[in-house]
């Protein structure tokens, strides 16, 4: 386990500013994620952490240790590539016992790691054969597994779920939530564009965009709570809708958004009122778009099925008015 | 199928057929031409008429043919040696570490490939003459790197480049130093490509005649081309056609055989080289 | 992700505030470790093998002199000129020796020929592999056939086939009727030059065959479907779409080759006696340095011939670039 201190990172490559000045704390033990678009400079800001790339200034402390000049080897991270980066030559075992190999540990001790790694996720009777033999799920078990053996402080993944298929994807998301748990709380630093992923694993979540820190916090706060329009509009599926004009207006704002599970349709005499251009039905829920008059149609959650058609009228309401957000002209939420 | 669609067709094979022959007929020829012996040569035969191993037994039996045959594998298999030796260390470099003036080193590399032999016949002259080299197969191996480095250095660059760089990320992470990375990371993974080069290199080398024709004086020392090409008959106007074909043969049977099995390999080494430019 | 940008490379960012990793430090150093003996090698067997022929060309060398008393006459092997008593001037160096510009105008003739024909040949064969048929990995197995055989061993038996007296070739034209008399392929000067190109096109074709068809199997089959469904005719469809996304692969071939051509000794020191007609730069070169002993001479044409083709790969270097950064790479 492991405390992270990051103070004043940027990174170029060349005359491209990449990450433009990040100041983070990663508590010891805890699942951050870092979620943003892409080209957001997450993945960059995981690599500097790994050490595969230099910081360009700034410091990277882990303890209270300036790490920057430091191998990737020697900083005590484990890091579980999005396309698992096995060594197609090496059996499983081979594969594992790697990175104690090069250290010069005992055969018996690296053994005993390994097996135990192995055990750990139901990947033990597969340690003879060649990654080339094994399903996606069970390859991306064995890069987990690799990374486990090296006993970190600090565990990288980056992007681990992207190449799976979606069922395949939740059962891993859990896995690795379970992994968090049974490795006494290791720190875990997790980048993902996906944000259902961030908001399920995260003990806090960092968003970025274009290199720079937008907020940190619990997926809770991020939520409920999001310090600007950007985040607001990025967390959250689907997208929280947002309104313009004299819909704003109308709460002295500048734009203003509310969730789509925060909207009921009343039977007369609400905010806003339109005709339904389009639903869908997902079974557990259903989203109905409504033509409000404004740039989008406001989106509806309805639990179950709906009954709504494509024409008809409804009239909508935000059930409370704290479910509103407010944001200024710069994006900013507005304290009243 | 429509008449005109017929003809298309059969002149189609018919091409081809004329492609496969052409290729083919003047080894085919030659082989025919090496069981052929004394009066048999004055005609011209398309089959083998007669079956005699008599230029075969002559070549082999008579001068240093054996010997000659035995210097040039020397020489090629040292040479491709030398040149992979040489060459897997630096692709290392030249693939995966990004450094200033790295494209220019690869270019010079490239343009070393590109030198006429002409040009540094003199100046190697020279210098295998002050290392006493001269008329030794160390003189060979030595000058043959000037071809052989080059192509192999480019062609197994090419092919390390191609090597995923999370699989290097990852062995990084493990703790790999460079040259753990090269030989138990990349070289298990790039073992056909070192198959295919050293395969294009020993050819070249068995191919090569400017230089062992300069730098070998005497039969002993002579490889398999300078040897062929020197071949001569019982008097000064006479050319030994038979025993002639009977060495051609000799020489470029296992060539052919080693050209046939690898296809794939070779063909994808001699495009990966050329294509990329 | 970022290490699309960097292509295959762990790249070494230069900050110049901070020191660097440790990482980059010993890479860069393992990197230099590994590049020395790949230099020093070719510059052992490269460099200074090229500048001490371009130094015997400013000498009067001799293979007997070549060490000692061998005297600097700077440009006097290119171009010189003495004057005599008489008034008049008297001009002679390579530059003004018809031998050289022969050997010149020989190594043109053969080249532009063969690398023409080698490019048509190519193209026409390594559209036939394109096509899938019955037996098309004989065929590729053939073409090969050629490619593998040494080119002494080729020219001894095209010399064979090409013998005016026993040769088939002949054997085969008089049969058909398409000549009276028996050609002598490999002396006569009319035809020569004729056999060499004959015995190099049939040599190097499958190489430029498989050039162009690496080129042609990227070239995707979805549009030669769509032109077939708009119903171009298949002429057009080569013109027009075929042979533009051909064209980097086809000028990597045709300047490789081109620049190969230029250097051509053992074909022509094989397979022809050592006439005029055929002599190339690097078969005058090497008469001139070992058979008719004038070392400094032939280094001098050496010298000349290496500029040659340096100058014509700088410009294929240079016009290469341009293409990339305009161009269809």
């Amino acid at each position: 386990m492991a405390e992270l201190q990051l103070n004043n990172v940027k990174k170029s490559f060349g005359a491209v500013d990449v990450i433009k000045g990040v100041d983070l704390e990663i508590k010891s033990g805890e699942f951050m994620v870092f979620v943003g678009p892409s080209g957001c400079g997450k993945s960059t800001l995981l690599r500097l952490i790994a050490g595969l790339e230099d910081i360009t200034s700034g410091t990277l402390e882990f303890d209270g240790t300036v790490v920057n000049g430091l191998a990737p080897a020697r900083r005590g991270i484990a890091m579980v590539f999005q396309s698992y980066a096995l060594y197609p030559h090496m059996s499983v075992y081979d594969n594992m016992a790697f990175g104690m190999q090069l250290q010069g540990d005992g055969k018996d001790e690296i053994r005993k790691r390994v097996e135990a790694a192995a055990k750990l996720l139901q990947i033990d009777q597969y340690l003879e054969r060649l990654p080339k033999q094994l399903s996606g799920g069970q390859r991306q078990r064995v890069a987990i597994g690799r990374a486990i053996v090296r006993d970190p402080k600090v565990f990288l993944f980056d992007e681990p779920l992207s190449n799976l298929d979606a069922a395949l994807r939740v059962a891993t998301r859990l896995e690795i939530a379970k992994l968090h748990h049974s490795m006494n709380n290791v720190t875990m630093i997790y980048v993902t564009h996906d944000q259902v992923e961030a908001m399920t694993l995260a003990d806090r979540i960092c968003v970025l965009r274009d290199g720079l820190i937008e907020q940190v916090g619990t997926p809770l706060e991020l939520y409920e709570k999001p310090q600007s329009l950007f985040v607001a509009g990025f967390i959250g599926s689907p997208q929280m809708n947002f309104l313009n004009g004299q819909f704003a207006a109308a709460y002295k704002a500048n734009t203003i958004g509310i969730r789509s599970e925060h909207i009921e349709i009343k039977d007369s005499g609400g905010l806003w009122s339109g005709e339904v251009v389009h639903s869908e039905n997902l079974g557990s829920d259903s989203y109905i778009y409504v033509d409000i008059g404004s740039d989008m149609p406001l989106i509806v959650r309805q639990n179950g099925t709906t009954s709504k058609q494509l024409g008809d009228k409804l009239s909508l309401s935000p059930i409370d008015d704290s479910s509103v957000h407010r944001f200024d002209a710069a994006g900013k939420p507005m304290v009243n | 199928m429509t008449a005109w669609a017929l003809t298309k067709r059969s002149l189609f094979y018919l091409a081809v057929i004329a492609v496969v022959v052409i290729s083919v007929f003047p080894f085919y020829y030659a082989i025919v031409t090496s069981f052929a012996t004394g009066t048999d040569l004055f005609k011209v035969q398309y089959w083998p008429h007669s079956l005699t191993l008599v230029n075969y037994l002559n070549v082999l039996t008579t001068g240093s043919f054996p010997r000659n045959l035995l210097n040039s594998i020397i020489v090629a298999a040292s040479v491709v040696l030398l040149a992979l030796l040489l060459a897997v260390t630096a692709s290392y470099a030249l693939s995966r570490v990004r450094f200033r003036g790295r494209s220019l080193l690869l270019l010079t590399i490239l343009a070393v490939s590109m030198f006429p032999q002409v040009a540094v016949l003199a100046g190697l002259f020279e210098v295998i003459r002050f290392f006493h080299l001269y008329n030794t197969l160390w003189a060979l191996v030595f000058s043959y790197t000037i071809f052989t480095l080059p192509f192999t250095v480019w062609v197994l660059t090419t092919f390390m480049r191609d090597l995923p760089i999370e699989i290097e990320e990852a062995a990084i992470v493990d703790g790999a130093k460079p040259w753990t990375i090269i030989t138990r990371v990349f070289m298990p993974l790039m073992w056909p490509a070192l198959v295919t080069t050293g395969l294009l290199a020993f050819i070249a080398a068995w191919n090569e005649f400017l230089f062992a024709l300069t730098f070998t004086s005497s039969n002993d020392t002579r490889t398999v081309t300078v040897a062929i090409a020197l071949l001569s008959g019982a008097t000064p106007h006479e050319i030994p056609w038979g025993p002639i074909m009977a060495a051609s043969v000799i020489v470029t049977l296992p060539l052919v055989v080693l050209v046939l099995i690898f296809q794939r390999k070779i063909i994808s080494g001699l495009t990966s080289g050329g294509v990329k430019g | 992700m970022t290490t699309e940008a960097t292509g295959g490379a762990i790249p070494l960012s230069h900050s110049g505030t901070h020191r660097r990793s440790e990482l980059q430090s010993s890479r860069l150093r393992s990197a230099f470790i590994f590049l020395i003996p790949m230099i020093v090698a070719l510059l052992i067997v490269a460099g200074w093998p090229l500048a001490r022929t371009i130094y015997y060309s400013l000498t009067d060398a001799t293979l007997d002199n070549l060490y000692t008393g061998a005297k600097f006459i700077g440009f006097a092997n290119y171009f010189a000129w003495v004057t005599l008593p008489s008034g008049r001037t008297f001009f002679s160096g390579i530059l003004v020796d018809p031998a050289w510009w022969n050997a010149v105008y020989n190594t043109l003739r053969f080249g532009i020929a063969s690398v023409v024909l080698e490019t048509v040949f190519g193209m026409l064969i390594a559209l036939m592999l394109n096509k899938e048929f019955v037996g098309r990995g004989i065929v590729r197995a053939a073409i090969l056939v050629p490619w593998a055989i040494p080119t002494i061993v080729s020219a001894k038996m095209w010399g064979w086939m090409l013998n005016d007296q026993f040769g088939m070739v002949n054997d085969l034209l008089l049969h058909l009727g398409l000549i009276h008399d028996k050609i002598a392929w490999t002396v006569n000067p009319d035809t020569v030059m004729l056999s060499i190109i004959i015995v190099d096109v049939w040599k190097t074709t499958p190489f430029m065959t498989l050039l162009i068809l690496a080129g042609l199997q990227m070239v995707p089959t979805d549009i030669y479907e769509a032109a077939k469904i708009d119903g171009v005719h298949p002429w057009k469809v080569f013109w027009r779409v075929t042979l533009p996304l051909v064209r980097p692969a086809l000028m990597v071939a045709v300047i490789f080759r081109l620049l190969d051509a230029m250097r051509i000794f053992d074909l022509v020191y094989v397979l022809t006696p050592n006439t005029p007609t055929t002599q190339t730069m690097s078969v005058l070169a090497q008469q001139n340095l070992f058979a008719f002993n004038k070392f400094g001479y032939g280094s001098a044409e050496s010298t000349l011939l290496f500029l040659i083709i340096a100058v014509m790969t700088i410009l294929y270097i240079w016009l290469g670039k341009v293409n990339l950064s305009g161009g269809a790479k």
